[in-house]
């Protein structure tokens, strides 16, 4: 019997990650092993770590926190000869602003990512891994420890696993409130106890990451393909998608539709579609204005930019990204002007601090745009929110002063006739 | 300093989940834990996780103002955080907040005066697909309206 | 030798190392990429952004402090994008920072108004409200502006890395994150300014310093701090005949930029109240002002009272006078007055140390040595406190060049946190626990020994024949204290030959006790006592005639410091009614009517370079301000009697000098404790 999730699935919707979320007790190690669950480990323990990192370099898997990073070539980098000890870091941050599906894998689906950590520990010739958690998500923290404390108790943590002999172990992490946590380096140093500031590449995790030892990242969502992609072959994964954008992806809709929620689509899976299909359209009649393709990071897309199919290069293509998969929805009734600056007050406030154009264009872009909604917007405003958004791109330390100035470059293109009127009314002497 | 015995069980594992020589990665995690139970994140806190994970008070400080949820002064007995970030902002998260702010009689983090209710106006915490969101103290509520806030605030006023 | 590239900067070919880093390179080159954050010995940081720099076929602007150049790589540092970018970057960084340079401390040599004098964005768009927060003092030398700050991150890292200390971190996130002292709203640390002169701008500025002058109305003197035995260049910023401040930013000298409180902010004894301003005799059992005719007259002739009758005298010199008025003052004691009875407050067992090392050569080791040994022995010393220049030298070693440091110690030292070994011993166990480093030191392959007053006499030797049994070069500090005990030895305060000791001369029934710049007295004696010195002391106060002298600051000529370099005094200012101890001592001499030579700083000099063994270092080098190893080792020296005891200061402490010091005595350190791990 199904029982009730965040949102109702849609048929639509090609489940591979998430077809055991509608499963009573989902989330309970009995539940995972009568549903196939454990069978790649197996698997992946009578295979060569080449063989297990071309399967995932055949799948065509990306990683699915924002980046898009071809997985598989992630995984080659790390040095499994190192005398140093490796480390499987698992970027449970979730934090970027329409992302919510890391949540549900955790909630419904401890025991995939598990395996997929585990599949990783044998390819990396590592033997223990930190789930870094944001702080918010508590509840999650307890869930998954009650998922490894379940785990250890049945030998499939710790030592001799599955009766393998392979050893593992596995913490949770809580974060406390920091979006730049979930840049990699900078979770990493908030993993050694101190501020979350991203550290300079090269040298790369893979190569020096938590504590100077070799390090895999990757997000929930990624390590959770992982058992689908052993069990089933690569190929078959990727297949799933379009060329080089292997696989399915949890789409996070939210915004003006009518039925917002997580859903499982086919990288390139058409966006209108999307919208229109799974997600019921916009409510009210009303027109669509922009979407938000992969959360608040990506630059926006105007209406008649949406007729597009969503995997990473396609949206690269057309200057956006398919980023994290919280894609936003936005109607005719929206003022881009306040959604840019709702934007920009996030970044100020999760800035760093590390480097200046980030700490301190963040706060100058916030305070322009908060006095253009306050309705003091002078002419003059329009085209240096521009420029000084070009001022910060690809100067900053980190993705961070990027992910500030290109979507509010692109609102401001795009929208431009949204800021023309809300410009503050000259005085005429009569 | 000492803490409950659930508390002081938390430490030792967390201590023990690290490398030889690796305490310092226990500092965030024990704040964010042990704020719960002394209510903030006090100098005499700071001078005890910096004590157990052996490094300086000041390397403990320094991390206690880049983390949000790590606060100097103790909220109230429930922390109210609504979202008005852009998924909230669109199905009416800053209404909802102003009328959390309206309800409560305070504004962003400030506390009533009885101790029992803060605010705050938080960014995304996951819950986009579901909004507007609000999280009081660690429970996840979706789908709030400001009528289901104030069912929500009423409840708990009900419980002292 | 390692593999060269070839570059190309600004259409100009250049030839570097592989790996150097692009700023290096630049800079080798004669071309400078502006940097904040980018600061050389210290740990990159690739946060101010000012060094992006355009390189051919690669996309984005790329970092220049970190970006190590290969071959055919392709740099340009002054195109548009460049500089558009540089621009860009500073008023980023002009949005928070308050318009203050009419009264900031740092006008005139604020690395930011050069940035933006050179790369513009001097008029801002900004028309938004600045974040402010007010200032605050953190110690009595520290005051932080945090809106002036631009998180450059220097002041952080140098007291870290730099000093070992750890004292400043940093505070909340994004816009308003700030520097952040280790007490919350205040610092506990070893008050050595190094943050405040590191500090690219005026967010960090001095108590003593602050709103006293510009800086282009000083005239700055490079002369040796007078207060420790390492010796640094303290350059004295002087208007109007007065000291403002001390620092070392333009890296003169041996200490580079290093300098502890005392060499930065200990120079403030020379205008205190107290000082004397006139010769005084008592009369009556109470003192009363007289001129230096009848101070002179009075003591010549007391001298040449008891000289005729062969009575006795006492000399006791001083650790921090130069050697110049050592040397005249022992020539006064031997020929002057016929006595053997000369000494001084000896901190260190340098007799047996070149005794045991007679003959050798490249066996004393300097401060640069301390930078690149392979590995480093601290005996019976808390460098940290005692010896800040030397400790310093240690630490950048290891963070250079991974050497190893050895402390073998009573209890902790600051050198613990880097030691490979800490070996903590009983007072007299020092050398046993030298001895059982063996292993460890054979292996290091080469060595420098420092060692305190805990190892003298037989227990030396041991030391030097356990140096000797290793089989690796080995070098040698012997820790003295104060700034000239080095160069008192070498001149010869010694009761060579039968003299009497300092404890001797004091319990001794003496004619006359002749007492310059020192404090050894504590009970009256019934000698005619004569001091030269600065203030009223305990022993000036049991004087019968007491005469102003003049400070290291007022005065030139050299001094040897704890490693045997010579470096020349610059007289900074003139200190009303004292003079130097040179004068005093010809005036006494002349007015004696003994001919010991002419008391001029360049001539005693002069016949110290012919006189004593291993001074005749290169002119050119002294003169010009450098340092220069002198080369005692010449021959047995004979045991001396009398004791050696280290004057156990500290960081804040200096003698009696540091009693007068209003910045030593307001900083809540004080006095300091050694063997603390502080």
């Amino acid at each position: 019997m199904a029982k009730t999730l965040y949102n109702e699935p849609s048929p639509l919707e090609t489940m591979i990650l998430s077809k055991r979320f509608r499963l009573e007790n989902s989330h309970t190690l009995d539940s995972y092993l009568a549903n196939g669950g454990f069978k790649a480990f197996l698997k992946a323990k009578e295979m060569t770590p080449e063989q297990i990192v071309d399967e995932v370099k055949a799948s065509a898997l990306r990683g699915r926190g924002g980046a898009g990073f071809p997985t598989g070539m992630k995984w080659s980098f790390v040095p499994r000869s190192s005398p140093k000890p490796k480390y499987i870091v698992v970027n449970a941050d979730e934090s970027e602003p329409g992302t919510c599906k890391d949540r549900l894998l955790m909630e419904y689906d401890p025991f995939q990512m598990i395996e997929g950590i585990l599949i990783a520990g044998l390819a990396m010739d590592s033997h223990k891994g930190y789930i870094y958690i944001r702080g918010e998500y508590r509840y999650l923290i307890e869930h998954v420890d009650r998922a490894l404390a379940e785990a250890y108790k049945r030998g499939y943590l710790g030592k001799n696993i599955a009766g393998t002999g392979f050893e593992f172990d596995l913490y949770t992490h809580s974060g406390a409130g920091a979006y730049e946590c979930g840049e990699e380096t900078a979770l990493l140093d908030s993993l050694e106890g101190k501020r979350g500031i991203p550290r300079m590449k090269p040298p790369f995790p893979a190569v020096a990451g938590v504590w100077a030892c070799p390090t895999l990242l990757n997000n929930v969502e990624t390590f959770s393909a992982v058992p689908e992609i052993i069990l089933n072959g690569g190929k078959a994964f990727a297949d799933l998608g379009t060329p080089k954008n292997g696989g399915t992806r949890l789409l996070c809709i939210s915004g003006h539709v009518n039925k917002p929620g997580v859903y499982e689509v086919p990288l390139g899976y058409p966006m209108m579609k999307a919208i229109n299909e799974i997600a019921g359209g916009i409510p009210n009649g009303k027109k669509l204005k922009a979407v938000v393709p992969g959360g608040s990071s990506c630059p926006i897309l105007k209406a008649d930019e949406c007729d597009i199919a969503m995997d990473y290069d396609t949206l690269a293509k057309v200057g956006s990204m398919l980023g994290s998969g919280g894609m936003v929805v936005m109607d005719e009734t929206t003022d881009m002007v306040k959604v840019a600056l709702r934007i920009m007050r996030f970044y100020a406030h999760e800035s760093c601090g590390w480097c200046i154009p980030c700490r301190e264009g963040t706060t100058w872009l916030k305070k322009i745009l908060q006095r253009f909604d306050d309705g003091g917007g002078r002419k003059e405003d329009v085209p240096l929110l521009g420029e000084l958004s070009k001022n910060m791109l690809g100067r900053t330390f980190c993705a961070l002063g990027d992910a500030a100035a290109m979507p509010t470059i692109s609102i401001v293109e795009k929208f431009a006739e949204d800021f023309e009127k809300r410009l503050a009314r000259e005085m005429v002497a009569v | 300093m000492t803490f409950s015995p659930q508390l002081e069980e938390r430490f030792q594992k967390m201590l023990a989940a690290y490398p030889e020589g690796r305490k310092r990665s226990a500092v965030v995690p024990m704040l964010i834990y042990a704020q719960d139970e002394t209510g903030a994140v006090t100098p005499e806190l700071i001078d005890e996780v910096a004590r157990r994970c052996q490094v300086t008070p000041l390397q403990v400080d320094e991390v206690v103002g880049y983390y949000s949820m790590l606060h100097r002064k103790p909220q109230g007995k429930y922390h109210v955080q609504v979202c008005t970030n852009i998924s909230c902002l669109l199905v009416g998260g800053m209404e909802l907040y102003e009328h959390a702010c309206k309800k409560l009689g305070i504004g962003h983090k400030e506390t009533t005066a009885d101790g029992q209710f803060s605010l705050e106006e938080v960014e995304c915490m996951g819950a986009c697909s579901w909004a507007p969101a609000v999280e009081i103290n660690y429970d996840f509520h979706h789908h709030i309206t400001p009528e289901k806030l104030d069912q929500l605030i009423d409840g708990l006023r009900k419980k002292q | 030798m390692a593999e060269q590239v070839k570059l190309t900067i600004n259409g100009q070919q250049v030839e570097a190392e592989k790996g150097t880093l692009l700023i290096e390179v630049a800079r080798a080159n004669g071309v400078e990429i502006p940097a904040f954050c980018y600061y050389e010995g210290l740990s990159l940081q690739a946060a101010c952004r000012m060094c992006l720099v355009e390189v051919e076929k690669t996309p984005k602007l790329q970092v220049g402090c970190t970006l190590p150049v290969a071959d055919g790589m392709v740099v340009h540092t002054e195109s548009e994008t460049v500089k558009a970018a540089r621009k860009g970057t500073l008023e980023f960084l002009l949005t928070n920072h308050p318009l203050d340079c009419p009264v900031c401390d740092k006008g005139g040599e604020c690395e930011l108004q050069d940035m933006v004098f050179r790369y513009g964005a001097g008029e801002s768009r900004f028309t938004e409200r600045k974040a402010h927060v007010p200032e605050q003092q953190w110690s009595p030398v520290v005051f932080f502006d945090a809106p002036r700050c631009i998180l450059c991150y220097r002041c952080v890292r140098i007291c870290n890395e730099g000093m070992g200390v750890g004292a400043l971190g940093i505070g909340n996130r994004g816009v308003i994150a700030e520097i952040v002292p280790n007490k919350h709203d205040h610092l506990e640390c070893d008050e050595c300014g190094a943050c405040i002169d590191i500090c690219p701008v005026g967010a960090l500025t001095s108590g003593s310093y602050r709103y006293q002058t510009r800086p282009w109305e000083m005239e700055h003197v490079g002369t040796i701090c007078t207060h420790c035995a390492d010796g640094c260049r303290t350059t004295l910023g002087v208007r109007d005949g007065h000291i403002m401040r001390g620092n070392n930013r333009d890296r003169s000298g041996i200490n580079g930029e290093f300098l502890c409180i005392k060499g930065r902010y200990g120079f403030d004894f020379v205008d205190h109240p107290d000082r004397l301003r006139s010769p005084m005799m008592k009369k009556g059992g109470t003192f009363e002002p007289i001129s230096w005719t009848e101070a002179f007259s009075v003591i010549a002739q007391k001298f040449n009272e008891v000289k005729a009758r062969s009575g006795k005298f006492g000399v006791i010199g001083s650790n921090h006078t130069t050697n110049e008025e050592n040397f005249f003052l022992q020539k006064f004691a031997r020929q002057g007055l016929g006595t053997k009875n000369i000494d001084h407050h000896r901190t260190g067992d340098l007799a047996t140390l070149f005794d045991a090392l007679s003959g050798r050569k490249d066996v004393l080791a300097t401060a640069a040595d301390l930078y690149t040994a392979k590995a480093v022995v601290v005996v019976g010393a808390d460098l940290s406190q005692q010896h800040p220049l030397l400790a310093n030298q240690i630490r950048a070693n290891v963070r250079h060049h991974a050497a190893h440091v050895y402390a073998v110690t009573v209890g902790p030292v600051r050198e613990d946190n880097q030691a490979t070994v800490s070996v903590r011993v009983q007072k007299g166990g020092e050398v046993a626990g030298v001895e059982s480093l063996r292993d460890k030191l054979k292996a290091d392959g080469n060595l420098v020994i420092v060692f305190g007053d805990a190892v003298q006499g037989d227990a030396l030797r041991k030391l030097i024949a356990f140096g000797d049994s290793l089989g690796i070069p080995v070098k040698y500090i012997g820790l003295v204290d104060y700034s000239n005990s080095r160069g008192a030895f070498d001149m010869g305060v010694l009761p060579r030959d039968g003299g009497m000791s300092r404890e001797q001369m004091l319990a001794a029934d003496l004619d006359v006790l002749w007492i310059v710049g020192a404090n050894p007295l504590r009970t009256a004696v019934k000698s005619f006592v004569v001091v030269q010195d600065l203030f009223m002391t305990e022993a000036a106060k049991l004087a019968d005639i007491v005469l102003p002298a003049a400070s290291a600051y007022e005065k030139t000529g050299t001094v040897t410091n704890v490693c045997g370099e010579v470096q020349k005094l610059k007289q900074a200012i003139k200190v009303m009614g004292a003079k130097t101890d040179l004068e005093i001592m010809g005036s006494i001499a002349k007015e004696m009517g003994l001919n010991l030579g002419i008391w001029l700083p360049e001539k005693v000099q002069q016949e110290i370079r012919t006189t004593i063994h291993g001074y005749s270092v290169p002119l050119p080098i002294l003169n010009s301000g450098g340092a220069t190893p002198t080369q005692p080792l010449n021959g047995r020296v004979a045991a001396l009697p009398g004791s050696i005891t280290s004057a156990g200061d500290t960081l804040f402490t200096s003698g009696t000098l540091g009693r007068y010091s209003k910045t030593l005595s307001d900083v809540m350190e004080g006095p300091g404790e050694l063997y603390s791990g502080r």
